[in-house]
């Protein structure tokens, strides 16, 4: 009863704070709604018993990606002026409601397995075992991290004067 | 009283009133200690007016700053302005949250206690850009900006200086990590973790010498510049709460926590806390203010390779003795030695000339 109480008011608040991403007028304050529904969806997690999932979530996308966000919003010149409007608002709410429409249905379509197993009080070490033990997914892990590595050095590459 | 404790809802509204009370009165002590202290350790006396040894000065600030007019700049953005403290003061007041004060007496013992205390207390970063953002003051806006930039850099060698408790503990959880130090505090087993982990703590909170967000002498007073009454005191409250939040967890993760003989737990506790907090006041009045270039370097070039390394080490040593409890004594000897050795060489590599050339000021 209680989980479920918290899951509507999270999505609805997280809905309401998707939705200022995208109408509200400064771009400072989409980005301040995007990191309200970042933690929306980390509350989300909470209530599926993924408490890991959780922090590292408000971890990477409320610490980390938000601030690069509004470090490029402050680098913007002009943004006092507010989020100006153009001529591709149209197109882009058809492509939006159909893209909704879409996954809608979808998700609706699918046959979703459902597990009746409880969760597990501890789902760190699960993950851990998961993801770095030798029949897990030790490999693209590693893969994973040489990628990211690659794509750092380009940046670095890019970025630096000659 | 233990079936009353048994009652989550018991439990929660006791420790919320608690860790409320406990953050606030130990913000004011703290704002006496660091006074006085600074006084001392400056050759002057420091506030010793109001109340017994001055030990009222706090209260009565509290009460002044509270009476102020509240100023809100006419080009602000106005609720983005008011929101501001309130964004950065709640994620400090949740850190408090994990933070066992004995055994087992915190809010909630959380199985990912410290990523929580991370990802928690990298929300208030926020509460500082809404603060220089709102104020349309361009010294407000350039402190915030400062901010970003400490705080992308040195979350990196914080996270990576615990990863090495954590794999000493066993565990991510608070308590587990001081049940974990009964015999060795890991202040021992770990102490170029703790140094790497004290100094990206003082700059993640901005405190001196990091304190480039709210460099007096180029910045006015940084992100808070148009904040007046209240909302100046919360954010005040808010730097100081942030820091006994960062004390209580190196307490809890290097010191041994509520750990210790003789005195009961919760008075080793605070004992431990308000030490590393007179060390951080200790800091500030030894250190200039760094540049923002050394910022960077430090962070980048000195401390996220120590804490690679440091990783390295304690993993090798933990699969040669795999229970912390095994780990032999010698090993404090070792990880010194490796700690001495490896600051020493690598600040070499930071000088001009491998630190053979003489720089002299022309």
């Amino acid at each position: 009863m209680g989980l479920a109480i918290s899951f509507w008011i999270l999505a609805a608040v997280a809905v309401i704070a998707a939705l200022g991403v995208v109408l509200l007028n400064g771009v400072f304050r989409s980005a301040l709604a995007l990191v309200a529904c970042f933690l929306m969806v980390a509350g989300l997690y909470i209530t599926l018993s993924a408490d890991f999932l959780a922090a590292v979530q408000v971890l990477v996308y409320v610490g980390a990606i938000s601030v690069l966000i509004i470090l490029a919003i402050m680098m913007t010149r002009n943004v006092q002026h507010g989020n100006p409007g153009n001529r591709f608002a149209l197109p882009s709410l058809i492509i939006a409601i159909l893209l909704l429409g879409i996954f809608v249905y979808a998700v609706t379509g699918t046959q979703w397995n459902i597990s009746k197993i409880a969760p597990p009080d501890t789902t760190v070490a699960t993950l851990a075992d998961k993801l770095f033990a030798s029949n897990g997914f030790v490999l693209p892990v590693e893969i994973a991290a040489l990628m990211l590595l690659a794509a750092v050095i380009g940046a670095i590459v890019l970025a630096r004067d000659k | 009283m233990t079936e009353l404790f048994a009652n989550p809802w018991f439990h929660w509204a006791f420790y919320t009133v608690l860790l409320i009370s406990f953050a606030l009165g130990a913000v004011m002590g703290l704002i006496y200690i660091e006074r006085r202290g600074m006084g001392r350790m400056q050759s002057r006396l420091g506030p010793n007016r109001t109340g017994p040894f001055g030990l009222l000065q706090a209260v009565a600030d509290a009460v002044k700053v509270l009476l102020k007019e509240d100023i809100v700049p006419a080009n602000a953005d106005k609720v983005v302005h008011w929101l501001a403290p309130i964004v950065a003061f709640v994620p400090v007041l949740l850190i408090f949250a994990v933070v066992p004060f004995m055994n087992g007496a915190m809010l909630a013992d959380l199985n990912i206690g410290i990523l929580y205390v991370f990802a928690i207390g990298s929300i208030s970063s926020v509460g500082i850009f809404m603060a220089g953002w709102s104020s349309s003051n361009k010294y407000s806006l350039l402190g915030a900006m400062r901010d970003v930039a400490s705080i992308v850099s040195y979350e990196i060698p914080l996270v990576l200086a615990i990863i090495g408790v954590v794999i000493l503990a066993g565990s991510l959880s608070t308590n587990e990590i001081v049940k974990a130090q009964a015999n060795i505090p890991f202040i021992l087993l770990q102490p170029l973790g703790f140094i790497i982990f004290f100094a990206a703590a003082c700059a993640e909170i901005n405190r001196s010498p990091f304190d480039l967000l709210e460099a007096d002498s180029e910045l006015v007073a940084g992100f808070h510049t148009e904040y007046s009454g209240m909302k100046f005191a919360m954010f005040y409250l808010v730097e100081y709460a942030e820091a006994l939040a960062m004390c209580a967890i190196i307490s809890t993760i290097f010191l041994g926590g509520w750990q210790g003989p003789v005195l009961p737990p919760w008075l080793w506790f605070l004992v431990k806390t308000f030490g590393m907090f007179y060390v951080m006041v200790w800091t500030r009045t030894t250190f200039p203010r760094v540049r923002i270039d050394q910022l960077m370097a430090l962070a980048w070039k000195f401390m996220l390779p120590l804490a690679l390394i440091n990783i390295v080490v304690t993993a090798i040593e933990v699969v040669i003795w795999p229970t912390p409890a095994g780990l032999p004594w010698v090993l404090i000897i070792v990880n010194f030695a490796v700690a001495g050795i490896l600051i020493v060489t690598w600040s070499r590599l930071m000088k001009y000339g491998w630190g053979r050339v003489e720089t002299t000021l022309r």
